[in-house]
């Protein structure tokens, strides 16, 4: 039976679910038990499984997602919750020299089947510190799968997925999508979620609009500002296809080029910073294959090399939005 | 050493500024919940964003400040206005910052938890254990300058549990650097108790590791904190290296602004309450007879009308132009 989810109960329920499951599942990270996660994610989850598999943990990230490699080396499932994207800071050696390394180094001996889970994205004058997507500098490391729901739906399937990989995976969830009653979220993000536990695969596209003039791609909660923008681009005559990447590693390439061969333009549209991203990123891969059959130069709005200012309206002046992707989109097919 | 060997005027000082600190904070969540009711949404009236207040531990900031000058350097936290205003930041210019005014610190661009006063060498950040190794930076410039200025590094209980925190206490001892390591213990790293992060039941303690003196003093005494402080301060300029030194004191609010604190029982509350530091000093003050009840009450009022302006310029102030949002990310050009 399927019921309309916040996307922050849907990942609970994922994890609920792959823990009656699996025994080797457990949960650690700061605020995940009585409060439950800060923005939802493990809500509910200390009263079923206890605090031996839902661990609070000290503030000692660079400890707590270390110690992540060494329970899966002894065949366990962490999923370890970095509470802000932007404290990778503190523990970045044991995520990309380690977790993202110890398969390859050890010619495949060695397994991390580890969810690394992190909020992400800005809107909420939260600044500098708190408010990053940083998926892009991720992405770039080899060995770390990177997802990225923008819907309960996904964000519950996706989970479950990224728990049973044998591959650490980087599971980004923008707090404003989360449905919390203190971060306001697209109503659309909540959709219907299935009770029964279901999959959603790691490396497979969304087309979640169709259209013939003009490809969006994008993720997360651009999603939803990508969709806005198609209904009102159709008032004026365009038609614009609106791709949700979902994963950005592994990326659906066949997805993304299949649409832009068909709509000859692509806009890229990214939250995460501008330069050396994935905004660049899939420009080249559309590129690199079809490039000579694009009818405009590919375009992207990314949020400018800048770090987040806390004042509101400078916040606003720079994320990309609504009226941004209309109007680069208008510029494009006139 | 007591109370009854500390001048008069330094004693109304450290009464005015404990007081100015709680009655700009109180004002401050009056302001903050503007805009956000009935549905209290975060990004939403004249103050966005996360606030952390300090209701309650002023004693550790005034108690410690009070022996600085300005060419000491305190780093906090993301829960620093105490330390801000015992530091001598301009009132006026750090709330038109936290309202994401021009005329703000910053201009707007840090925000509450990233206050910047170079003029009083104060500074904070938003990441748990980043002031700690900075703190010993500072040390080093004054050796190597031989100058006699101090650091102050903050942390909250939690952050001791950070790397960064064992990292610079060993780097200072070894290097015989003039740091204060300040432990604010509220008892509390959100919603994960102490006695369930912490291996050890005073901060202190690990001060014998690193060979350096190591107080654990009751913060609900602003007295005794400034005896311990003048102690380590004056040890620091000396040249006889750093100290650690925790002050155990109690929030009176939540963890941020909106936080319902349901995983905190009534008992902690209730102490919070008891060991406010602010009314004991007052009583203290008017039962020994070093002031009236006169002189306390005009001190509070100054404060207030203090507080009302700053309150009034920040509102009074423009917003920064957007455009400003996509310059200053490097020195020496736009
Ligand atoms: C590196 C890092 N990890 C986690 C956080 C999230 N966080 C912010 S405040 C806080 C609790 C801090 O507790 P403590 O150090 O005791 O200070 P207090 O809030 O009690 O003043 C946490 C976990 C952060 N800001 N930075």
């Amino acid at each position: 039976m399927a019921r309309k989810l916040p996307m922050y109960k849907a990942i609970a329920e994922a994890i609920a679910q792959e823990m009656e499951r699996d025994e080797n599942v457990f949960v650690m990270g700061e605020d995940i038990g009585a409060y439950g996660g800060i923005f939802g994610a493990t809500n509910g989850l200390l009263e079923k499984f206890g605090p031996e598999r839902v661990r609070d943990t000290p503030i000692s990230e660079s400890a707590f997602i270390g110690a992540a490699l060494g329970a899966a080396s002894k065949g366990m499932r962490p999923i370890v919750e970095l509470m802000f994207v932007d404290f990778f800071g503190v523990a970045m050696d044991q995520i990309y020299n380690h977790i993202a390394k110890a398969h390859y180094m050890s010619g495949g001996q060695v397994r991390m089947p580890i969810v690394i889970t992190t909020a992400i994205g800005g809107g909420y004058s939260d600044a500098a510190q708190h408010s990053q997507c940083l998926y892009g500098l991720f992405a770039h490391v080899p060995g770390l799968k990177i997802v990225i729901p923008s819907n309960s739906y996904d964000a519950k399937g996706l989970m479950i997925s990224s728990i049973r990989d044998d591959n650490p995976v980087m599971y980004f969830f923008h707090k404003g999508l989360m449905g919390l009653g203190w971060m306001p979220s697209p109503d659309e993000a909540a959709v219907e979620v299935p009770e029964e536990p279901y999959t959603v695969p790691i490396g497979e596209a969304k087309v979640v609009r169709e259209g013939d003039d003009v490809t969006i791609a994008t993720v997360s909660r651009m999603v939803y500002e990508a969709l806005w923008a198609a209904e009102e681009l159709e008032k004026d005559g365009i038609s614009a296809e609106v791709i949700d990447l979902r994963t950005l590693v592994p990326l659906d390439k066949e997805t993304l080029v299949n649409s832009v061969r068909k709509t000859g333009r692509l806009l890229v549209v990214d939250e995460d910073y501008m330069s050396y991203g994935m905004s660049g990123e899939i420009i080249a891969t559309v590129v690199e294959r079809i490039g000579n059959e694009l009818r405009a130069l590919p375009r992207r709005i990314a949020y400018p090399d800048i770090p987040v200012p806390y004042s509101r309206v400078l916040e606003r002046f720079v994320l990309p939005d609504k009226e941004k992707i209309v109007k680069t989109v208008k510029d494009m097919v006139g | 050493m007591g109370v009854e060997e500390i001048p008069k005027e330094t004693l109304l000082e450290i009464y005015r500024t404990m007081h100015k600190i709680r009655t700009y904070e109180e004002t401050l969540a009056k302001w903050y919940y503007e805009g956000k009711s009935p549905r209290f949404d975060i990004s939403a009236g004249p103050i966005p964003g996360e606030l952390h207040l300090s209701s309650g531990q002023e004693s550790a900031a005034v108690g410690v400040c009070v022996h600085l000058k300005d060419e000491d350097a305190v780093m906090g936290t993301h829960r620093a206005h105490h330390f801000a205003i015992a530091k001598g930041v301009d009132l006026k210019k750090m709330t038109a910052e936290i309202f994401g005014k021009a005329t703000g610190l910053s201009g707007g661009k840090g925000g509450h938890m990233h206050l910047f006063d170079a003029a009083k060498n104060f500074s904070c950040s938003g990441i748990v254990g980043a002031s700690f190794p900075q703190a010993v930076g500072v040390g080093i410039a004054a050796k190597l300058k031989g100058e006699d200025y101090v650091a102050v590094a903050v942390g909250g209980d939690g952050a001791a549990n950070q790397g960064t925190f064992h990292e610079a206490l060993n780097l200072a001892a070894l290097w015989k650097l003039p740091v204060i390591f300040l432990i604010e213990d509220n008892g509390w790293a959100i919603s994960v108790p102490k006695d369930k992060s912490t291996a050890v039941a005073k901060n202190s303690e690990r001060a014998k590791a690193y060979g350096i003196p190591g107080v654990s003093v009751d913060g609900a005494d602003v007295i005794a904190v400034y005896e311990v402080a003048k102690e380590a301060v004056e040890r620091a300029r000396r040249g006889e290296g750093p100290s650690l030194i925790e002050v155990r004191t109690y929030r009176l609010r939540g963890h941020f602004e909106g936080d319902p604190q349901l995983y905190r029982p009534k008992e902690d509350f209730e102490l919070a309450k008891e060991k406010d530091p602010l009314a004991n000093f007052r009583k203290l003050l008017l039962e020994k007879g070093i002031a009236t009840e006169e002189e306390l009450a005009r001190i509070e009022e100054e404060n207030e009308r203090e507080v009302r302006e700053a309150i009034d310029f920040a509102l009074n102030s423009l917003y920064p132009e957007p455009e400003e949002a996509l310059k200053g990310v490097f020195a020496g050009g736009e």
